[in-house]
């Protein structure tokens, strides 16, 4: 999907209208047509409201104001106040929300990686019975609602209760050094790996396909070759399901800067415990919906926008080092 | 032995150990389904119970001439009647119970009369039998008024179906069959929406939907699946594109006008990716928790499950049981769809993930 953003396709020039046979005109007109419903929804619901959030970040504007009232024009004091706010760059005792964010995104995103490219390896394996079943079922939990999936790891992890730490006291820890997860400052982000790492069924699937792309001759070539294992996985399965792990890697870093859902769950969106879990995205949906100062939240919103813009960008322009395209048009 | 002897031999041998691995990894990652099926069935009282086991269990006990006897695992070395070497241990009802001895009757040989055993009743431990808690599940269907849930979340999950499968069929359409400049510029544009972080549009598009009086209505959330996404534009084009011109350019000749061909010709071709889209998005539509969140909360009438869960919770927070039978109660019908679909789940997966 993403080698589509790789090749970016210039905007025709207007030559290129001028000179369209009546046919291939028509054939353009069809087309449109067609595709318009996209192009009315991507600028009623995508373009345009991006254009309003950055107008709101130079504005001071409450929801509660009427449309006809005249707003305040506020210049850049809001990025001035984002700057500043050390309720997103604190590095104290109670980090602020862009440090949480990237904290966590740090333990979860190779995690998110590597646990499902280890069990799409397996899964690969020809020694393995029975790889239907064991798919099927690898999967299946990335079925399960969010919301009912966080309710089962909160009893999963409850410390008393919960299955996790029982096993835990029976293998011999004292019941006062149990973890306490979702509760505890130093267990909180392990716990959200926990409920994320079930969902992994997802990205083992789409690694899978990519591991039975690649060509059975590749394999021969490397036994011939002497290769073992590790090997093999480096030099011939990695190079080839590198778009694969491109792709996983690109949308888990724009999925984790977005990442606010869980927290505001498990721990009611209240930061707790210690402010570990107030995610950039938790203030801004608080600065919006819970104090209602749409400017601010424009403002945070267009900065977000901006970091992930960044970070895209980045990643495609390493990817010409690391990510192999084997070239072929499809 | 022969080489192939040995050959098939370490073949066994890693099948053993790479199926033996995926299975205890599997069982890892299954046990949170076993955990909520047995904490759903239990009472308030089992979670508690010290030393309780993991299934839903309580303490045995037995009728014994219209009262209660409670079942103890007694050694029998120290009862009348047995060898005093003997050291079995027998599950028995105690009819009367005393510090330095206690009276028994074994419920599976009543005649045998009382058994008096040199034991205190309070050294012993007791049997577990399973002992499942169903009145859990009348309790939260009553409480979460259940079939309106599900009839909001089916409601919800319909009519955004059908926007999702209108529009995006015909988007894609005009993607893969039509040539035109700019073409792949436009489609690039509509790739790169799923980057796109969802606040940087939610606000104004929020603000404008609650100044036009449709929040705690479903409108902000099914009218914008009538105008396509990313995902399942992709899935389909990528489809209708492997699908051969050939019989579009005879329906040509024949007469037949694009919409005539897309309904006659691709349609009937793209019955798996149309079904992979249906799945996906139903999925979706049972998982959406922060769309109806915001658009919903206000309305009780309308809410989905989704929505209605942790609000449930926030008043049976000391209740696990209750919880958890809940959430088993939101995610049967998604994981029977998955079942029963799962063939198209793979291959719709395999599509949107791999392909370029």
């Amino acid at each position: 999907m993403l080698e589509q953003l790789n090749k970016l396709p210039r905007l025709p020039t207007l030559a290129a209208f001028r000179n369209l046979s009546p046919l291939a005109r028509r054939e353009m007109q069809h087309g449109l047509l067609f595709i318009s419903i996209w192009i009315f929804g991507f600028f009623a619901f995508t373009f345009l409201p991006m254009v309003a959030t950055l107008f709101f970040s130079f504005l001071n504007l409450k929801i509660t104001d009427g449309i006809l009232s005249t707003p305040d024009f506020a210049g850049i004091e809001n990025y001035m106040r984002l700057v500043k706010d050390p309720l997103v760059w604190s590095t104290g005792a109670t980090p602020g929300s862009f440090w949480v964010t990237v904290r966590f995104g740090l333990l979860a995103l190779p995690i998110g990686i590597i646990v499902p490219l280890i069990l799409a390896l397996l899964m690969n394996s020809p020694h393995l019975k029975g790889q239907m079943l064991f798919r099927t079922l690898f999967y299946m939990p990335y079925i399960v609602p969010f919301v009912a999936a966080i309710y089962l790891w909160g009893g999963m992890l409850n410390p008393e209760s919960g299955w996790i730490n029982r096993t835990l006291m029976y293998f011999g820890m004292a019941k006062e050094n149990v973890p306490l997860w979702a509760n505890d400052v130093s267990w909180v982000y392990p716990a959200y790996v926990l409920m994320g790492i079930w969902g992994v069924g997802n990205a083992m699937l789409i690694m899978l396909a990519g591991l039975q792309g690649v060509p059975t001759e590749l394999y021969d070539a490397a036994k011939t070759d002497g290769a073992n294992g590790w090997q093999t996985f480096w030099n011939v399965s990695f190079p080839m399901i590198s778009p694969v792990i491109f792709y996983n890697v690109v949308l888990s870093i724009v999925g984790l800067f977005q990442y606010f859902q869980v927290p505001l769950v498990v721990n009611q969106g209240t930061g707790r415990p210690g402010g570990h879990t107030f995610f950039y995205n938790l203030y801004l949906y608080k600065t919006f919906f819970t104090y209602q100062d749409m400017s601010y939240g424009s403002t945070l919103a267009w900065f977000l926008f901006l970091m992930v813009l960044l970070v895209t960008v980045l990643l495609f322009s390493t990817a010409k080092y690391w990510v192999h395209y084997s070239g072929e048009a499809r | 032995m022969n080489r192939r002897t040995i050959r098939n031999l370490t073949r066994g041998l890693n099948a053993t150990y790479i199926t033996g691995l995926s299975l205890a990894i599997l069982v890892f990652y299954l046990a949170p389904f076993a955990f909520m099926v047995f904490t759903s069935l239990k009472t308030s009282g089992q979670i508690s119970a010290l030393g309780s086991p993991i299934w839903p269990a309580k303490a045995a006990s037995f009728d014994y001439n219209g009262a209660k006897a409670e079942i103890y695992k007694v050694p029998v070395s120290t009862c009348s009647g047995f060898d005093a070497n003997d050291t079995a241990i027998k599950n028995l009802a105690a009819v009367k119970k005393g510090r330095q001895q206690t009276t028994f009757v074994d419920p599976e040989n009543l005649g045998g009369g009382e058994i008096i055993c040199k034991v205190s009743w309070r050294a012993l431990d007791r049997p577990w039998v399973w002992a499942a808690a169903w009145e859990n599940y009348t309790e939260v269907w009553k409480t979460l008024n259940y079939p309106r849930l599900m009839w909001n979340t089916t409601y919800y999950a319909i009519m955004t179906e059908i926007g999702v499968l209108f529009s995006c069929t015909l988007v894609a359409f005009g993607f893969s069959r039509f040539r035109f400049p700019g073409r792949d510029f436009l489609f690039t544009v509509l790739i790169s929406t799923i980057f796109l972080p969802g606040f940087v549009t939610l606000i104004p598009t929020y603000t404008f939907f609650q100044k036009i009086g449709w929040v705690g209505t479903w409108l902000p959330l099914i009218v914008p699946s009538f105008f396509a996404n990313a995902y399942d534009v992709f899935l389909l084009r990528q489809y209708f594109m492997t699908l051969p011109r050939e019989l579009d350019e005879a329906a040509m000749m024949d007469g037949a006008g694009p919409l005539r061909i897309l309904w006659s010709v691709i349609i009937p071709q793209s019955y798996p990716a149309l079904v992979a889209i249906t799945v996906f998005h139903i999925v979706f539509a049972w998982n959406d928790y922060f769309g109806p969140l915001i658009y919903l909360s206000t309305n009780r009438q309308a809410w989905p499950i989704s929505v209605a869960l942790p609000i449930f919770n926030g008043i049976y927070g000391s209740q696990p049981q209750l919880i958890q039978a809940g959430a088993l109660m939101a995610i049967i019908l998604p994981l029977g769809l998955f079942f029963l679909a799962q063939r198209f789940f793979i291959h719709g997966i395999v599509i949107t993930g791999v392909e370029k």
